[in-house]
Parts: structure tokens; sequence; C-alpha cells
């Protein structure tokens, strides 16, 4: 991507003429803006931007953007986006889906864009529902959760999006509550510029048909002592008065409070996003209390196109072959006179 | 040992049928590669016909196991790998027995004798041993210690454990059938030299074994020489021997290229297709994209974004793997974006009869899709012309901003011919529909109004930043529409911008007769075992069987009703239960479309279909 010469472009620039239709109070209006307002700072030119999506709720996104788009089938915007990258990695190129579309009909796309680690970004609008077909339960839905398709009660146990990702490999995996968009504007233009394959998870509530699923993480009131706000090589600290903190205590992780039991601030664990081994990353994602976010991992690693470009430039180098006409006249041919 | 039951007369053909089997790990494959290349370079017309388990090892000498190629070399045209055998060459009893039915009586069987064990006859359910027991006396039986004349021809050599040596009998059959037909060796040893270039004591030992069989039915005085087989006539050019698979992967490698466009590949192994990807994966030197996607779904759906995104994109796949594309089909049909889906049929249903060749996905290539959803169907129908379609499909869907499907099938896919090689400066132009910026009037949807193909916007085109999907869209703006006038007219321009392609294609054309008392019918890999009944029924004197073959499917020919007209009777043949007769019968009014149907994993044989035509009109 081009980072000269790009004119300034302000969030009007990408807001397309088309009426959003989400419900309102949705959550989904605050990723639109954030991301409205995080692209004029990527350095992006728009005509290179390009939003794939699946199906469901957030996959009208890329009907509301002023950029190139695609809204295509149920669960393979993964697939189609790898496609649009590789056939021109210069674009930007964002996957838009939901956890229905992206664990449970488009779960095998997932894991696999995640291992091969495509430069794409993919933000996950995870409401814990189905929300486009109206209230059924999804593959994040909680045991006992009532919905629609389980009146009595949900009794298949969830996908943590983090721990899934990052067993399939993810190099880069973040996670934001759907009411902060200054934190989700940061974390896009970051997920923007880590090369290779990117995934947001945005906590985004749901006002229909899972209204407050995530109110007791949050909630202005409590998230600062429900969530843990992870930064690169800053200890893990978190509460209102930033005196709780995280420690590895034999293989888990444990809350502990600045100031009791001889605990001072450089006890407590520094994060290191970079870090190649997930282990720490897994731990973190799966912690219920805090509830970590921000930018759990960012492990720098080859991309899937590096490596083919490298290959094509070396086959290239070496081969006889220029044009097709080489290739078919060559080797074991005979001429009829 | 020869019997001599059978007198031998010395003869000069235009053309023989051979075939080589064995256990899947006993090389037959290569050896009738070897002899089909050799004839080739010779100047004769070849077509050839591999046969193989879908077990990769089947358990040695089993009957399921066994693997077969065969051969049709020929001093006159020949347009299929042959029907009765001229000559069958066994490698061990199970090959014996389920080949034997092919060969004509009379004539020639080699078989490797030292194969012929009480434990391999077990295998092959034979209670007596057939050299033995006089059930072969309506035959010229060749038995040659095969297995012992290899090892002795290499007692000398270096290097060489017993699985080798064993393995390289092959060899010794067809230096004995290069004999009797009279072929040089030279193509063979050179291909052992470039092949073994780093392992000289195998280059030494395939080339003994090769020039003791040659010899060894060169001493063997009872066999004479007696098949002579000139070069045949062909058009003069310079050729090479190619697989169907390959003419199709070359054809997209040249479409590419001459449409100055990226070639993009999104597919997932399944038998019989992969040989696409295997050769496409080969030439990233013309920056091909081949990708080997998780699955059928992402195969379509990265040549999809792909497509989106200015490639010319193509996903190859066979009967299963385009049922699970279909959903994704319908998004690039609705999307009108270009895109070819290869489909190398095999037999079906469900996984059906992997390694085996069938038409029964035709109906699924019209129809397989949810809503109405029309496509471009072309269907190639010889290895060489796979070439031919595969560029075509790809000169179709770029100018008219449709997907394709072509169809090909195991048996052409697998069968290799002489291809004259088509030089891509020769070939016609392609114009892809792309748009650059002009006015702030633009949109998606805007047509040719010739082909009704919309223009196609790429991603980094500043300007023409819009969004598609798989909602339908308002005929002028491209914005999702629910209204519903809007549908109904989309619906019927996605289905006249197909049937406008008929203004592009050519004309059906009959061959052998004009106008008679029956016309022969059909479509796709069938072209070859249809035209030789047609030409030798016509020969033995039925002047009036006409033949009309199909490549293009949907849409039709737009003469097909008038060469209708012109016969008495018409007959539809079909490797499925008559899918083309059902749709020549929603298409054509007024005629009696007879079918003549085989569903056996196998191609036409000459002389059922030589026999069906004769009932129609003796």
């Amino acid at each position: 991507m081009e980072t000269t010469a790009v004119q300034k472009y302000t969030f009007k620039d990408f807001a397309s003429d088309q009426e959003v239709r989400w419900c309102p109070g949705c959550d989904d209006y605050v990723i639109l803006r954030s991301m409205q307002k995080a692209l004029p700072e990527m350095g992006v030119k728009r005509e290179d931007v390009v939003f794939i999506s699946g199906i469901g709720c957030s996959s009208r996104f890329p009907y509301y953007m002023n950029t190139y788009g695609m809204h295509t089938i149920h669960g393979r915007a993964p697939g189609i986006a790898s496609g649009v990258k590789l056939a021109n990695p210069n674009l930007s190129v964002w996957v838009m889906t939901g956890d229905g579309d992206s664990m449970a009909i488009g779960g095998n796309h997932f894991i696999h864009v995640l291992r091969r680690n495509i430069d794409l970004n993919i933000v996950l609008f995870n409401n814990e529902i189905y929300g486009l077909t109206k209230g059924q339960f999804s593959p994040t839905s909680l045991v006992g959760q009532k919905t629609k398709s389980s009146p009595y009660g949900n009794t298949q146990p969830p996908f943590i999006p983090g721990e899934l990702a990052l067993g399939a490999g993810a190099r880069f995996f973040a996670r934001v509550g759907g009411n902060v968009p200054k934190d989700i504007t940061q974390i896009l233009i970051e997920a923007h510029q880590f090369k290779g394959t990117s995934l947001i998870e945005v906590l985004q509530n749901c006002v229909i048909f899972n209204d407050g699923c995530f109110n007791n993480i949050t909630d202005k009131d409590v998230k600062e002592d429900k969530q843990i706000f992870l930064e690169h090589g800053k200890p893990m600290i978190f509460g209102k008065n930033r005196d709780k903190g995280l420690i590895l205590n034999k293989l888990k992780l444990e809350v502990v409070t600045i100031g009791e039991n001889g605990i001072t601030q450089e006890d407590l664990l520094v994060h290191d996003a970079k870090e190649k081994d997930p282990t720490l990353h897994q731990m973190l994602v799966r912690l219920e209390y805090p509830v970590a976010t921000g930018i759990i991992r960012s492990f720098n690693d080859v991309t899937f196109e590096e490596r083919e470009d490298a290959l094509t430039k070396q086959v290239k180098a070496n081969s006889k072959f220029k044009k097709t006409d080489d290739l078919f006249f060559s080797g074991e041919t005979y001429t009829v006179k | 040992m020869i019997s001599d039951k059978v007198k031998l007369q010395p003869e000069v053909v235009e053309a023989v049928v051979i075939r080589f089997v064995g256990d899947s790990g006993d090389g037959m494959q290569l050896t009738g590669t070897q002899f089909s290349d050799t004839s080739a370079m010779f100047g004769n017309d070849i077509a050839t016909f591999p046969n193989y388990p879908s077990e990769i090892r089947a358990p040695q000498g089993s009957l399921y196991g066994v693997s077969g190629f065969q051969v049709h070399i020929g001093s006159v045209e020949v347009s299929t790998p042959g029907d009765n055998l001229d000559l069958l060459v066994a490698m061990n009893p199970a090959g014996l027995k389920t080949n034997l039915h092919a060969l004509k009586p009379g004539h020639t069987i080699i078989v490797d004798s030292d194969a012929f064990s009480k434990k391999n006859l077990e295998k092959a359910q034979y209670e007596t041993n057939p050299l033995e027991d006089g059930s072969l006396e309506n035959y010229r039986v060749i038995q040659v210690d095969m297995t012992s004349l290899t090892k002795e021809a290499l007692k000398n050599v270096e290097g060489l454990d017993n699985k080798s040596i064993t393995r390289s009998k092959n060899m010794f059959a067809l230096g004995m059938v290069y004999w009797m037909y009279g072929r040089s060796k030279d193509y063979t040893i050179d291909f052992f030299n470039k092949k073994f270039k780093l392992k000289p004591h195998l280059i030494e030992a395939n080339t003994k074994v090769l020039n003791a069989g040659y010899f060894f039915a060169e001493t063997l005085e009872l066999i004479p020489n007696a098949y002579t087989i000139s070069p045949a006539k062909m058009r003069s050019g310079t050729y090479r021997i190619i697989m169907g698979n390959t003419a199709t992967a070359w054809g997209f490698l040249a479409a590419a290229e001459k449409s100055g466009l990226e070639l993009f590949l999104g597919s997932y192994p399944i038998t019989p297709a992969t040989d696409i990807l295997h050769e496409l994966v080969k030439h990233k030197h013309f920056g091909v994209k081949a990708f080997q996607a998780e699955d059928e779904i992402a195969g379509i759906a990265s040549a999809i974004g792909a497509s989106f995104a200015g490639d010319l994109a193509i996903t190859t796949t066979s009967g299963p793997g385009l049922a699970l594309k279909g959903e994704a089909l319908g998004l690039a049909m609705i999307m009108e974006l270009p895109l070819v889906v290869v489909n190398v049929q095999r037999g079906g249903p469900s996984t059906g009869l992997p390694t085996k060749t069938e038409q029964s996905d035709l109906l699924q290539a019209m129809y397989g899709r949810n809503g109405e959803s029309p496509v471009i169907v072309i269907a190639a129908s010889t290895p060489a012309n796979c070439f031919q379609y595969a560029y075509e499909a790809a000169k179709l869907t770029l100018e008219h901003m449709t997907p394709v499907i072509l169809l090909t099938d195991g048996y052409i896919a697998n069968g290799s011919a002489p291809w004259k090689i088509k030089s891509v400066d020769d070939l016609p132009d392609i114009k892809p529909k792309i748009s650059k910026y002009t006015s702030e009037n633009w949109h998606p949807y805007d047509r040719d109004e010739n082909t009704l193909a919309r223009n196609w916007a790429i991603p980094g085109t500043a300007g023409l930043e819009h969004r598609i999907g798989g909602l339908e869209k308002d005929s002028i703006t491209g914005n999702v529409s629910q209204n519903p006038e809007n549908h109904q007219k989309m619906t019927e321009i996605r289905a006249e911008k197909i049937k406008r392609v008929q203004n592009y294609i050519p004309d059906i054309k009959t061959e052998f007769a004009e106008t008679g008392d029956l016309l022969v019918i059909g479509w796709g890999g069938t072209y070859g075992s249809l035209h030789s009944a047609v030409k030798q029924i016509n020969e033995e004197g039925y002047k009036n069987i006409g033949f009309a073959h199909f490549n293009y499917i949907n849409p039709l020919p737009k003469n097909t009703r008038e060469i209708l007209t012109k016969f008495k009777k018409i007959i539809v043949c079909e490797l499925n239960n008559g899918q083309f007769a059902k749709i020549l019968k929603i298409n054509f009014n007024g005629f009696e479309f007879l079918q003549f149907n085989k569903i056996q994993g196998l191609p036409f044989g000459n002389n059922e279909l030589i026999g069906e035509f004769k009932k129609l009109v003796d």
C-alpha cells in the first residue's frame, strides 16, 4: 500500500450514499463510525480498500463504505478475501464477519485463513447470538442461554474466539468492547499496519436478541474493574484505582492487589504481544476475570504472499519459459510435412 | 512358448489396438505412454486411454488391482483409444482374466508366464491355469518367462535390489512390442537417460531389459514382423502428444497471455481433475497463481475474489466438487463476474466411480444452483481440443461477464492424442470488459448493448469504487433492490445475456450426411467413439447417417432446430441416462429423440453403437 501522495481524507469520504439499516442502538454503528475514522489515518487510497463480508447483520457493512466491496455468501468471506489479496497484494482487504458467519458455517475457512497468514484484516462482530435469523444460539452463546432455538437453555458449549484463533495459528489477535470507538479506531489502525492476518474481536451488543450480554464487562462503571486493557511492553495492571494486576502462579494467571502481601508493580507480568510462543496469550484470552482486551498477540511472521512472491521471483529468474509459446514448443515435438 | 493353434497371417494393417495390463504397481501406465509416444514420433495418429483402479496400491495380484493402458495407433485418422484389441499384454493372471473379453478372436496375447503361479492364479480366481487348460485356444498365446529373463539380463548390473529388478520387467514387454511393430527403441532410451540422469545404474538396467525384450522377440522367429503401420496422413505442422488435462491447463495459460491478465486458479484436489492443478502450479514463470484451498468452496471463493480483483480466475473440480461450489457459482452469476469452472466429470452419484468416466453432470452444470441462475456451459470433446475449449471458456467469460462451466470427463482428461500446437499469436483476440473512470455517471451495471455484459471495474481504479453482492441489485444504480419489477427485469437480463452468446458461437455442423434416415447426436467426450462408429457404418454402405456433435450446450447453436429437421430419426447417445436428450426435448418440440445410454463408467464401444444404429435404419 502506497503511503505517499495520498490525499487527506475525512471520515465522510468513506461513507457511502446508502442508508444504514441496522437496529437503532446497535454497536454496529460504533464499529462503522470507528472504521470510517480509522481509514483516513491509515494513509491508504480509497480505491485500494476492499471490504468483503459474508452473511449476517455485520455483513451489510460493505454497503455502507464508499470503497470497493463485496457482500458474499455465508461463511465464505475469508476465501473470497484471500483471492482478492492474492490477485492484488497492493490492496487493503478487510473481512467483516460475525460469530455465526466465521465460526459456524465458515469455521473451516476461518481457521485456514489464520493458519496461512495472508495479509488480511478480519473484524469479528461477536454478539453471541444469531441476529439476522432472529435469535438462535450461535457458536459463542453460553451454556444455558435461552434463545429461539434453545427455549430451555443452550446445551452446546461455546468457542472462545481468541482461543480458537490462537489455536489455528493467528499472529494478531485483539479484543475490544463495542462501546469504545476510540479503542476500536486505534486497534483497526494497528491491525492495518500489521503484516499478516489480523483478527479483531469486537464484543458487540445486539440490542434486540441479546441485549446487555456484555454489560458486566463493558459498561462504563464496571469496565475498568472487569477488563484488563493490554499494551505491549507495559505491566498487566487494571482496576479503577490501578491497583490490581496479573502474576503467573505456577501454571495459572492470578489476580493480585498491589500493596497486599508485599506485591509491588515490579512483580506484575509485563505484556509481550510480540512473543512467538502463544502460551501466555492463550491464558489471557481464556481469562474470565478480568477479561483481556487490547492487542493480545501481534507476532511478526512471514506472510503467505511474501513466500509466494519469493518463489515466483526465483522460478521466473531460473525459467527458460518467458511466453507460453516457449512451453508449447518445448520438449518432445515432431513435425508433419 | 507359442501356441500355434491359431495360424498367424502376416498382414499390413491401418490401425491396431494394444492394451498393456498388470498389477497397479507393474508400471503399465509408463509402458503404454512410452509406446504411444514412440508411435507418435514415428508419425502415427494415436489415441490412448489409461484405466486404473481407485485404490493407490490394491493388493497385489487381485482382480480389482489391475491397471491398464490402451493405445490405438494408426496410419489413418484415429479418433478413439479403440474398441476390440489386436494385442493384449498381460503381466499377471488377474490382468488376463479381466481383459481377455476385449481381445479379438484369433489375436495375440503376450503373458509373463512366471507370474502364473498357483498363488496368483488363486488371487485371480482361476481354478485351472488358463495357459494349460485349453481355454485360450482361440487366441495366439505367446508365453514368455519375463521375470526370469529380466533377472538374467540384469545379473551383471550392480546396485540393484530384487524389487527394482522385478519392476523393470515391463520394459521387457515393451521391447518385445517395439520389435513386433517395427518401432525404434531410441525414444525410450533417451527417456531413461533423462529420467535417471543421477542414477546411471538404472539407465543401464532399463536399457538392458528393453534390449533383451526386443532381441528376444527378434530371435523367436515364430513371431513374424507382421504388422506394419505406416505414418498417418496428418495435416502439416508441429505436433506434440498431449493429455486432456494438460491441454485444458495450457488453454488457460494461452488465454491469460492473450488477454493480458494474470491467471488465478483456486482449487482443491479431486480425481480426475487434479492434474490441471498439478500442471498449473508449475507455471509460476508466467505469473500463474495456483492456490490449493482448504476445500472446494474455498477453491471457488478464492477464484471469485481474484476475479473481482481483475485476474482471469478459474476453479477446477469433478462432480461432487461442483455440487459444493453451487452456491458460490450462483454468487458469481448474480455479481456477473468472469469465472471458469472446469468439471472433469466422473462416474456418479455421490462418490460414485471416481476413476471412471461418465457424462452425468450435465444437468447439474445446467441447473445445479438455487434461483434462476443460467450460466454458459460448453464441453470439450477430445484430449487435444480441451485446449481450444479452455481458451474459448476464458474468452466467453471475459467478454460476456458471466461464469462459464467447461465440462470434460475422465476419458478425455486422462487420454492423450497428438495436438497440432497453436501459437498464441494465431489464437483469436480476447477483449476483457475492463472499465476506466470516464464520468460521474458511471454505474457497475452499465451494459454493452450487444452482449449485455456489464463492465468490470477493478479495485485500485480511482472513481469506480462500488459494492456488489449476492442480494438483487437495481438494474441501473447497482444498489440493493427489493423492487419486484426490478427483480423480474434483472432475471430476464441475465437470461437474455446467456441467450445472446448464440451470436458469438459457431453453428452446429453435421458430418457424413446433411440429410437422411438417421442423425446421431452426441456431446462432449464421446466424439471419438461416435465419429468412428458413424464413419464405419457409412463406409459399410449406409450412406445417409449423419452425425452432429455438440460442444456448446448453453446456449445451443442457433441452427440446431434446422439440422434436426433434416433427418427421419434422431438418436442421442450419452454416457448417462439421457440428460442431453432432456435438454433437447425442452428446447425443441415436435421431434422424437431416441436415446442410447451407457452408464458403466466406460466409453462407448464401436460395435455396440453400430449395432444400435443398424437396428434403427435396417
